[in-house]
């Protein structure tokens, strides 16, 4: 019957073909990953008997396979931090047997660390230093040469003229090492460790928190303190050092072997010289630690690690670590998280609730993408649901308790969270709770949440829902009906200007007329900006702006799509009305005036206004930041809008460049080729002399493009950073002069907007720092606003 | 350098399914090169209710969608339970495939697939009474999908 039953034969590709004819080697090499990548799990008997019957099978294979065992157990080393001790016991194990294959281990571990470190994969480097430490506990490698390449690390801090970033890493890589191997280093080498931990104590005091303020979640102090990450990992190293390196948490499987491992030879690390800094080194950025719940929060059951206890230390890494190696797989990483190692000596699902939380709510970004974490919790629920959602209704309230000192980007990412969680359980939520944010001024955090929350959830159903989903007195936080609002709805507004080309247009659009006979009609709208004696009539014409556009979006209010083709089709109209900047300015401003209540609707339309080209980026960052908007500028719709205007701009510079840069790729293996084909005849070499030309021709004009997009990214960063400025300091001169608070919710919220502005987009905003400390972030600039600029200059020093 | 680990790249969110669209000009295996580059998705399991508002707020949090097309009942010409997302960037898509489906949009949970790309008259349903073929068999019934089946509702 069907043609299409088997999926082999001569519509099939080459991949199969190609597997079938190698198979064998291949084969054998993946299982021997899927061998070492798995063991442990899904498994009757013990990890140590896995783990004894894995070193026999390796150690067999060495012979054949040595290279690729090698650089398996490299991956893993580089890759699956969470499972470090079980890779390291392996490696001991395997050492023991062979002792020259352990040496080659360690010398390739020494090669990858080089070569991470060159390229920039500082975290990679981390574990791999970290797993070269626990080798020691192996008795892989022996203590003393450990010592020395600590030494060597610490020594960075001796370092002039480089940013903190890079002396910040390599004391990071020390302490974190710790908690593994501590003890075993105090042991052999305690007076060389002490005056290791004296150097970075030292170093600790006197390092520059410029960038904390800028990178916390919570501004409050209490209950928990958002300690910067160096100095929360110092104090726990402190702690451990006071409890004799006592640790109990980490899963150490080579305790298990010991007899079998301190017969075995260790080698000694090579000296490592940490490469010298370059100015392309991109460190790591700082953070700051995230934590929101104590021993007090989970009432029942195992008791919560304290904040400086090293066990929270490495029960938050790996936690990190799990969702690192499996955010692409969310059943997996829920599995996985779920059962972690350990998990019955301590509130895992806090921990998890705590460790997702701190990566959404991460400054500048969170570490994956936002909604990775809400299908991720989703899971969990799915598979704790006797438990998990009651952390996680915990942890809400907590939040919303916290509100007023909460950093507003986070306050951003805590309500999407939560309209889209809510979304998936029928909005069930027991907002008879929240009544207290009734209470409090809309301008507030608590009811400004319950308000952009309840919009968001708008959104992902409708008006009604919204309505019957919270109590009759949460009335006043519902979000508006989205109605469209057409000037010349009725006859009640005939005497309008305008109103009756209003009605004609309309008719002439329904019956399809031509865009010129529709330009014709519009003729007739008078421009209350020009004097009635002038004769031009093609300046910029408010009026016509208007009656066209509330004309043409009424009658495509039913839809996106209908919206989107009005756009569509009548583009050249549009484009003609606003051919200036004030036209722009204008069209925007009627997008807001008809769907002001559809926040949602003005935000696709700016961004198909953006790239149809009818209005540019800057057009709408003056929009927004004008004061006609002023009453909007709170609201998270706005930020929304702008933030994805200057996503769409950098994308815009980055596909020209790319362009650019595939052409004189081109270009180069055109050359490249006529080089080696030399001595052709002429006829060929004119050829390729056209082709040259016309691709050098191209090249330039890219460049040019290219150009010309920089500069426009570059203007509108200034635009947006020249309106910030001028409204804080006018808010800051009125206040000081009317001895006022400055500090008011407007305020808070309005330089929280200029740190998102930074932290968003930092990695563009990075190449203009010159222009603009010269022309905007000067000395002269009030000192709160200039703190923001300094602050974030402080994240890559 | 060393590498890449089997249990590491696995992104069986992303895999293209075992469905072919049986009015695909090309073989299976060109439909197959193009759905491991498509930046269209299918979405199935609407309500017939859903908009185009609602679609758009859902799969925006993956990334910018480039247009979103709602199937629709050949004869009625009204939405019958599914749609096409297209994102301007493969990535954006297959964050939506890992993270989207499998979710609920309007209460119900949803589902997500590679398609080649909308071409006109893909938005029709193709089953016999005008919906999707699925609802002209379904004998249960779904009061967000014209209630009975096709075959149920026939006398």
């Amino acid at each position: 019957m069907s043609r299409r039953r088997h999926s082999d034969g001569d519509d099939d590709g080459g991949q199969s073909h190609k597997r079938r004819r190698t198979s064998e080697p291949i084969e054998i090499e993946d299982r021997l990953e899927s061998l070492i990548c798995r063991v442990g799990e899904k498994s009757t008997s013990s990890l140590e008997s896995n783990l004894e019957g894995l070193a026999g099978v390796l150690e067999a294979d060495l012979p054949n396979y040595k290279n690729k065992i090698l650089r398996i157990l490299c991956a893993v080393a580089r890759l699956l931090p969470e499972k470090l001790t079980v890779y390291t016991t392996l490696v001991g194990l395997l050492n023991a047997r062979n002792y020259n294959f352990g040496g080659e281990f360690v010398e390739a571990m020494i090669r990858q660390l080089k070569e991470t470190l060159k390229a920039n994969l500082y975290t990679e480097a981390l574990y791999l230093v970290r797993f070269l430490c626990d080798l020691v506990n192996c008795h892989v490698i022996a203590a003393p040469s450990m010592v020395a390449m600590f030494e060597n690390f610490v020594s960075v801090t001796q370092e002039e003229d480089v940013p903190q970033v890079r002396s910040d890493w390599f004391v990071y890589v020390v302490l974190s090492s710790l908690p593994w191997v501590g003890k075993e280093l105090y042991e052999k080498k305690d007076v060389e460790m002490d005056r290791l931990l004296n150097q970075i104590d030292g170093y600790i005091k006197r390092r520059l928190k410029t960038h904390v303020p800028m990178l916390q979640v919570w501004t409050a102090e209490k209950p928990h303190p958002q300690e910067e990450y160096l100095d929360c990992l110092w104090a726990q190293i402190q702690k451990l050092k006071k409890d004799r390196w006592q640790e109990r948490h980490i899963l150490r499987p080579y305790i298990a072997f010991d007899s079998v491992l301190c017969e075995a030879l260790q080698h000694n690390l090579p000296p490592f010289t940490p490469p010298a800094h370059m100015p392309d080194c991109q460190y790591p950025m700082p953070r700051v630690i995230f934590r929101m719940f104590d021993y007090t929060d989970a009432p029942e059951g195992p008791v919560m690690p304290g904040s400086h206890s090293v066990e929270r230390f490495v029960i938050e890494d790996n936690l990190h670590n799990i969702i690192k190696s499996h955010w692409k797989e969310r059943k997996t990483c829920a599995a996985q998280l779920l059962s972690y190692p350990g998990k019955n000596k301590i509130p895992l699902n806090y921990h998890i609730v705590e460790v997702i939380f701190g990566e959404l709510f991460q400054l500048p970004c969170p570490p994956h993408i936002d909604v990775m974490y809400t299908t991720l919790l989703i899971e969990l629920c799915k598979l704790q649901p006797g438990s998990l959602p009651q952390v996680l209704a915990q942890a809400t309230e907590m939040m919303y308790m916290r509100l007023d000192t909460m950093n507003t980007t986070c306050i951003d990412r805590l309500l999407n969270w939560f309209s889209h969680h809510l979304s998936n359980f029928q909005f069930r939520w027991s907002w008879d709770d929240w009544t207290d944010c009734l209470a409090l001024d809309a301008d507030k955090p608590k009811p400004k949440f319950v308000k952009e929350v309840l919009e968001k959830c708008m959104r992902l159903s409708y008006h009604q829902r919204i309505v019957d989903i919270v109590p009759p007195t949460f009335s006043a936080l519902i979000p508006a009906d989205p109605i469209f609002f057409y000037k010349y709805q009725d006859e009640a507004n005939s005497a309008l200007p305008g109103f009756a080309v209003a009605i004609t247009v309309g008719n002439a659009i329904k019956n399809r007329a031509s865009n010129e006979e529709i330009l014709t009609v519009l003729k007739d709208v008078p421009n209350p900006n020009q004097e009635d004696d002038d004769d031009e009539g093609e300046g910029f014409n408010p009026l016509k702006i208007e009656v066209f556009l509330q004309t043409l979006l009424h009658l495509a209010a039913k839809s996106f799509s209908h919206s989107f083709s009005a756009l569509a089709k009548f583009h050249e109209i549009l484009k003609a009305l606003t051919d200036c900047d004030e036209g722009k300015l204008h069209i925007l401003r009627v997008v807001y005036e008809v769907w002001r209540n559809h926040p949602q609707m003005i935000s696709v339309l700016v961004d198909k206004l953006i790239r149809t080209q009818i209005v540019d980026c800057a057009a709408v960052a003056n929009w927004l930041f004008s004061p006609n908007m002023a009453h909007e500028f709170t609201r998270f719709y706005v930020w929304e809008i702008l933030h994805s205007t200057i996503r769409k701009m950098n994308k815009h510079v980055q596909k020209i460049q790319k362009e650019l840069e595939e052409a004189k790729d081109k270009l180069e293996r055109q050359q490249h080729k006529k080089q080696k084909d030399s001595g052709d005849e002429e006829d060929m070499e004119k050829n390729s002399e056209d082709e040259d030309g016309q691709l050098e021709e191209q090249i330039e004009r890219l460049q040019e493009k290219v150009e010309s997009a920089q500069s426009e990214q570059k203007n509108l960063f200034l635009v947006i950073f020249q309106r910030f400025i001028m409204m804080l300091t006018e808010h800051l001169v009125r206040c000081e002069t009317g001895s006022v608070d400055f500090s008011t919710p407007w305020y808070k919220n309005c330089i929280e907007r200029l740190q998102q502005i930074f932290l968003m987009h930092h990695v563009t905003i990075q190449q203009y720092m010159g222009t603009l400390e010269n022309l905007l972030f000067t000395a002269e600039l009030d000192h709160h606003i200039l703190a923001v600029y300094q602050q974030f200059c402080a994240l890559q020093l | 350098m060393s590498i890449k680990l089997n249990a590491l790249i696995s992104d069986s969110y992303v895999d293209v399914s075992q469905y072919r669209d049986q009015h695909f000009k090309g073989n299976r295996y060109e439909q197959e090169k193009v759905l491991r580059q498509a930046n269209t998705l299918y979405v199935g399991n609407l309500s017939f209710y859903t908009t185009e508002e609602q679609v758009y707020e859902l799969f925006s949090k993956s990334g910018d969608v480039k247009r979103i097309i709602i199937g629709l009942d050949k004869v009625k010409k009204t939405a019958c339970g599914f749609c096409f997302v297209e994102y301007y960037t493969r990535t954006d898509a297959e964050n939506a495939m890992r993270f989207v489906n499998g979710t609920r949009l309007d209460d119900r949970i949803i589902r997500t697939d590679w398609d080649a790309g909308f071409k006109e008259g893909r938005q029709y349903g193709r089953g016999k009474s005008g919906g999707q073929v699925r609802d002209e068999y379904r004998q249960d019934y779904d009061p967000a999908r014209g209630g009975y089946g096709k075959v149920v509702s026939r006398p």
